[in-house]
């Protein structure tokens, strides 16, 4: 080459190379990012002497999700101060954005080393059944909680004769909340039959009120509608039953409680597809709207937002019942630093972890031993309800049925909230049981 | 008095005094179809401008309130107390992602656009016989969803750790490898998939550059590097600014590779940062907007100081069919 | 001399090698892995690439939601595209017109491009939230319209699907023609798209503004006044002079425009993800969900594969057309 083009070649070198190292300079503050590990090399840090980091893997970002987060991991520096804890976080409602990155990176084998995830068919046929999770019943032998934990939770997260995950709270789907300032005022009560709700229905919109508020921007909020109403519309047993194929989808009992929903519905304000459930919270709390039936996060909405006048009630038909859905933290296959997670799930499972978590969080124990007093007045309702009442797994929450099955049911309540129809929207839930592989 | 000129306005009227209501009418009638055009020009502009400002003027005033008045039905109006409290927010919890943007965005985006400009000169340049179907092929490659790589993007980028750290790469240095996990690997990943348009960009525009100039350079004794620093680079300001500002855009404001391909929050960009600004399930609009106005900043600023150049460069032919 | 000839096509291949590998990889080796999953079983995390046949595509045509998909894709494709040309074309002249403030303006319509798409979504989601106007809560724009008495609208909670109704004049006589299916909303206007459209149209026509006024001035000034010396008045020199001329850029647009709005997801999944009845579902948010949240890899594969297949039979032709007129010049 002539000197001028080994000129110029050198200047491009540089240049790109400059490129390069301006790249390089990354920022200076950030720890080392944790090298993936394959699967045939797990270090183990010796037991006592505990460094490294621990990356847990959640979508709580923001509010009382994070604070009670953090409390947890104030807990776990306490102890080992000399691990660095990655609160690895991916925003939005039920993990949109946060399962496809935990996905991605379980598939590529870089798992974190602890992750949220829903207790019962979620976990179970997401991860455990394809051999992505360590079984963690050692940990519930060592810590003793057998005697914590209720029966129900432990059947949930068994398979095969182990335990595969520790859930940290309990949270209620089932729960009519209103605005007792407005309900007073009108002289109403909450309704505890469906008669009774449509009846009072009429009443709240011959004064203007919106009976029902829904905000199912994201469809899971109707489909949560939908099992509490499966939930009040027949028997514990048949609920349990729509879930492993003993009840028909096809019958009666469905069909009442679509053609409960599908009346509810008609109640409901008509830009619900356009709100968020904390959006239709607002409409409650401004006496727009009369009632709301969603999960026990609305009381820490409610908190969050000033609200001093929220009144809670069971649903129609759901006294007696707890449709339960948890919140629960694994041991995945492979974890990085296994030891680390493993003393994170020892914390997670503690009565002090959960005592520092679930208040500020706005759930109850999933642990029986908790103190009540730690709570506020709606928690200590709900943690004498969850020792009494019959629970059931929720659907909408990953409970009762796997990923998969819930979308399926996903699309059938898009369709549904629109057209109402109850004859399509059944036989679209029983062509879902069978694509699920449940029913025949 | 004498009359040292034509008067100001040439008038046949009798009076000499200034312009009177019929000739002022006559100019008016005269006028008045461009006048109105103009008139109609500026009033689409008008409305225009309504339409663009609209969601701004959301983002601002939703911005300075405060998280109760931040609610949908009081979007329209002004804060009763206005305070930079959120932005105060939204940057704290910004603050250190914007510099992995940085980060992210210079080097990709320099980078990438000096390979489209290589790759650019040489398929419009140097023809050689694949070089026709080289181009449409690399084009392409602009079309893909990226949903549907996402999998073995991340298996891909998690192979060359493992690779790399086989071989003994030391693991201080893995955020200078392009793998997974690092802002590294997600410019990489950028530069990759920036190929494509930067590519068209200035195959485009060189494509306009007329033969004979390089033809002379190549009698004056030029080869492949000395064409391009002598004769092409000189012209390529204008496609640069385009190559440039629309990469600095696409990586800027991407989302996608960003939230899946960087686990470590330390690491992530401002996008990924802004998006969990909102919660699970309380969203702070008011911060959250805040947050957007903050994030959207740079590439304003890029648009307002650079926009004429992006003007210039799609004048010049850059993205022209 | 011809030895440095070849040494110089030797580096220009050399140069431009390094492209081509990625490309090859990153795009085409993806793509192919994607093919080969869309074949397979895989089903759940683990992954299972044994070959299943077509199963996958079949289940897939005979999923109803994908068939909206598809019908929302060319309502928004349609739509987006006659906006955001319309829109910029027409800006474009107007500030052509030797405007005052042109840089103000310029910077102004151009301002969207710089947001990115997730933020436009949730603007525009506040923006276009409806309320409730049966109790007189009203929201968003429909604040504005009513103000100026116009009526509120549901805006992209909009279940409606603007179709030809079986029982009317004309589904009768297309029945009777054999083609009653058309009567059908699947082969309707879901009005939700509409809002999905504005925002789109809000962050997109600003940048196709840009281009038409490179186009114009590109335009040399010789050739609309030889038009005017010869008579046309100025709308006759923009219709027979001037928007001829343009017809690259609007291909260019159109290219540009159509691959975006085939591909659309972040738009949708800021603002108002699948909608009411699916009415703003797409395909790139459902094939998002089907992989990432159902866990269904071939499933949402089968939609990758679809959703290129698609965009093949978009862009192929366009290439062959321009690679075509190059080796014209």
């Amino acid at each position: 080459m002539s000197t001028n083009n080994i000129k110029t070649f050198s200047i491009f070198s540089i240049l790109l190379i400059a490129a390069l190292l301006f790249t390089a300079c990354g920022p200076a503050t950030t720890p080392t990012p944790e090298p993936p590990v394959t699967p045939t090399t797990p270090p183990d840090e010796p037991p006592d002497d505990f460094t490294g980091t621990l990356e847990v893997f959640s979508w709580w970002t923001t509010g009382g999700e994070a604070a009670g987060l953090e409390n947890l991991f104030e807990l776990y520096k306490n102890k080992f101060p000399q691990v660095e804890i990655i609160n690895a976080t991916v925003a939005g409602g039920a993990g949109f954005e946060a399962k496809p990155a935990l996905t991605a990176r379980m598939l590529g084998g870089d798992p974190p080393d602890s992750f949220q995830v829903h207790m019962g068919q979620e976990l179970t046929e997401t991860w455990v059944v394809d051999g992505f999770m360590d079984p963690v019943t050692f940990i519930f032998e060592s810590e003793g909680w057998d005697q914590y934990y209720p029966q129900g939770v432990l059947d949930i997260i068994s398979y095969e004769g182990e335990y595969w995950t520790v859930p940290v709270n309990i949270h209620r789907a089932n729960v009519l909340w209103f605005n007792q300032e407005v309900f007073d005022q009108y002289g109403w009560t909450p309704p505890s039959t469906f008669d009774e709700f449509f009846a009072l229905a009429e009443e709240m919109q011959a004064e203007g009120i919106t009976p029902l508020a829904l905000g199912d921007v994201g469809i899971w909020a109707s489909t949560h509608l939908f099992e509490v109403v499966l939930a009040g519309s027949m028997s514990p047993d048949k609920y349990n039953g729509l879930w492993t194929g003993k009840t028909d989808w096809n019958g009666p009992e469905v069909k009442q409680a679509l053609e409960n929903m599908a009346r509810m519905i008609e109640y409901a304000n008509p830009d619900h597809a356009a709100l968020s459930w904390d959006q239709a919270n607002d409409l409650v709390i401004q006496g727009r709207a009369g009632m709301t039936i969603m999960g026990d996060w609305v009381d820490a909405d409610n908190l969050a937002k000033g609200f001093e006048h929220s009144g809670w009630a069971h649903p129609p038909g759901t006294d007696g019942i707890f449709v339960a859905l948890s919140d629960t933290f694994g041991l995945p296959l492979n974890a990085p630093h296994r030891d680390n997670a493993i003393e994170w799930l020892k914390i997670v499972g503690s009565k002090e972890g959960q005592e520092a978590f679930n208040p500020v969080k706005g759930s109850i124990c999933a642990r029986s031993d908790c103190n009540p007093n730690l709570f506020g007045s709606y928690l200590q309702g709900a943690m004498q309800d969850w020792e009494s009442h019959t629970i059931v797994p929720s659907l909408a929450h990953g409970a009762a049925a796997p990923e998969s099955w819930v979308a399926l049911i996903n699309d059938v309540m898009t369709s549904f909230v629109t057209n109402l129809n109850v004859a399509s929207a059944q036989a679209g839930l029983a062509q879902s049981c069978i694509d699920a592989g449940i029913c025949q | 008095m004498k009359s040292t000129g034509k008067s100001v306005l040439i008038s046949r009227d009798k009076k000499n005094i200034g312009p009177g209501f019929f000739q002022t009418t006559r100019w008016l009638i005269r006028k008045l179809p461009r006048l109105s055009s103009r008139i109609s020009l500026y009033l689409i502009l008008l409305v225009a401008s309504a339409f663009y400002l609209t969601p701004i003027y959301v983002l601002l005033v939703t911005g300075i309130k405060s998280y109760a008045e931040a609610s949908l039905d009081l979007m329209w109006q002004l804060p009763s107390a206005p305070s930079l409290e959120s932005f105060r927010d939204a940057f704290k919890s910004l603050q250190p992602h914007f510099k992995n943007s940085l980060m992210l965005t210079v080097p990709a985006a320099i980078l990438s656009t000096i390979l489209g400009s290589v790759n650019g000169y040489i398929l419009s340049k140097w023809r050689f016989r694949f070089s026709e179907i080289i181009f449409p092929l690399i084009l392409f490659g602009m079309f893909i969803p990226y949903q549907s790589i996402l999998i073995p993007l991340v298996q891909t980028l998690q192979s060359i750790t493992n690779t790399a750290l086989a071989m003994g790469y030391p693991r201080e240095l893995l955020w200078l490898l392009p793998g997974y996990g690092s802002i590294a690997g997600l410019g990489f990943v950028h530069i990759v998939y920036g190929i494509p348009i930067t590519t068209l960009i200035f195959r485009n525009y060189y494509a306009a550059v007329p033969g004979e100039l390089v033809d002379a350079a190549k009698i004056d004794g030029a080869g492949l590097m000395g064409i391009y620093r002598w004769v092409l680079l000189p012209l390529s300001m204008p496609a640069f600014a385009v190559g440039l500002i629309w990469q600095f855009t696409s990586i800027w404001n991407e989302f996608l590779f960003a939230v899946i391909l960087t686990q470590n929050p330390a690491v992530r960009p401002v996008t990924v940062a802004l998006y969990n600004l909102a919660g699970s399930y309380i969203v702070e609009w008011n911060v959250q907007m805040a947050g957007a106005l903050l994030a959207a900043l740079p590439t304003l600023l890029v648009y307002i100081f650079l926009g004429r150049f992006f003007i210039r460069g799609l004048l010049a032919g850059s993205l022209k069919g | 001399m011809l030895r440095k000839i070849n040494r110089d096509r030797f580096y220009s291949i050399l140069l431009i090698s390094p492209s081509i590998i990625l490309i090859a990889l990153f795009v085409y080796g993806f793509i192919a892995w994607s093919i080969w999953v869309s074949f397979s079983n895989w089903e759940g995390l683990r992954p299972d690439l044994t070959f299943r046949g077509v199963q996958n595509f079949v289940r897939l045509f005979s999923n109803p939601r994908f068939h909206i998909d598809i019908r929302n894709t060319i309502v928004f494709t349609v739509f987006f595209l006659t906006a955001c040309i319309g829109l910029g074309l027409t800006l474009a002249v107007v500030i052509d017109q030797r405007i005052r403030g042109e840089n103000f303006f310029r910077s102004l319509f151009l301002f969207p491009m710089a947001v990115s798409f997730i933020v436009t979504g949730v603007v525009w989601r506040w923006m276009l939230a409806p309320g409730d106007p049966a109790t007189g809560r009203l929201t968003g724009v429909n604040i504005l319209l009513d103000k100026i008495n116009l009526p509120p609208l549901k805006w992209y909670t909009d279940p409606t699907v603007i179709h030809i109704s079986a029982n009317s004049q004309l589904g009768q006589l297309l029945d009777s023609v054999g083609l009653g299916f058309i009567a059908n909303p699947l082969y309707g206007i879901p009005v939700a798209m509409i809002s999905i459209v504005i925002a789109a149209t809000w962050q997109m026509s600003g940048f196709v503004m840009a281009m038409y006024l490179a186009g114009l001035r590109g335009i040399p000034e010789e050739l609309r006044e030889a038009a005017r010396v010869d008579g046309a008045n100025e709308g006759q020199v923009y219709r027979h002079i001037v928007l001829p001329m343009l017809r690259p850029v609007t291909l260019s647009a159109v290219i540009i425009l159509g691959h975006i709005s085939l591909k659309i997801f972040d738009l949708v999944a800021a603002m108002s993800k699948r909608g009411p009845g699916f009415a703003t579902d797409v395909p790139a948010y459902f094939m998002f969900e089907t992989t990432f949240h159902a866990n269904n890899f071939a499933q949402g594969a089968a939609i990758s594969i679809f959703m290129l297949v698609t965009v093949s039979l978009l862009i192929i032709p366009y290439l062959i057309y321009s690679s075509r007129t190059d080796s014209e010049i």
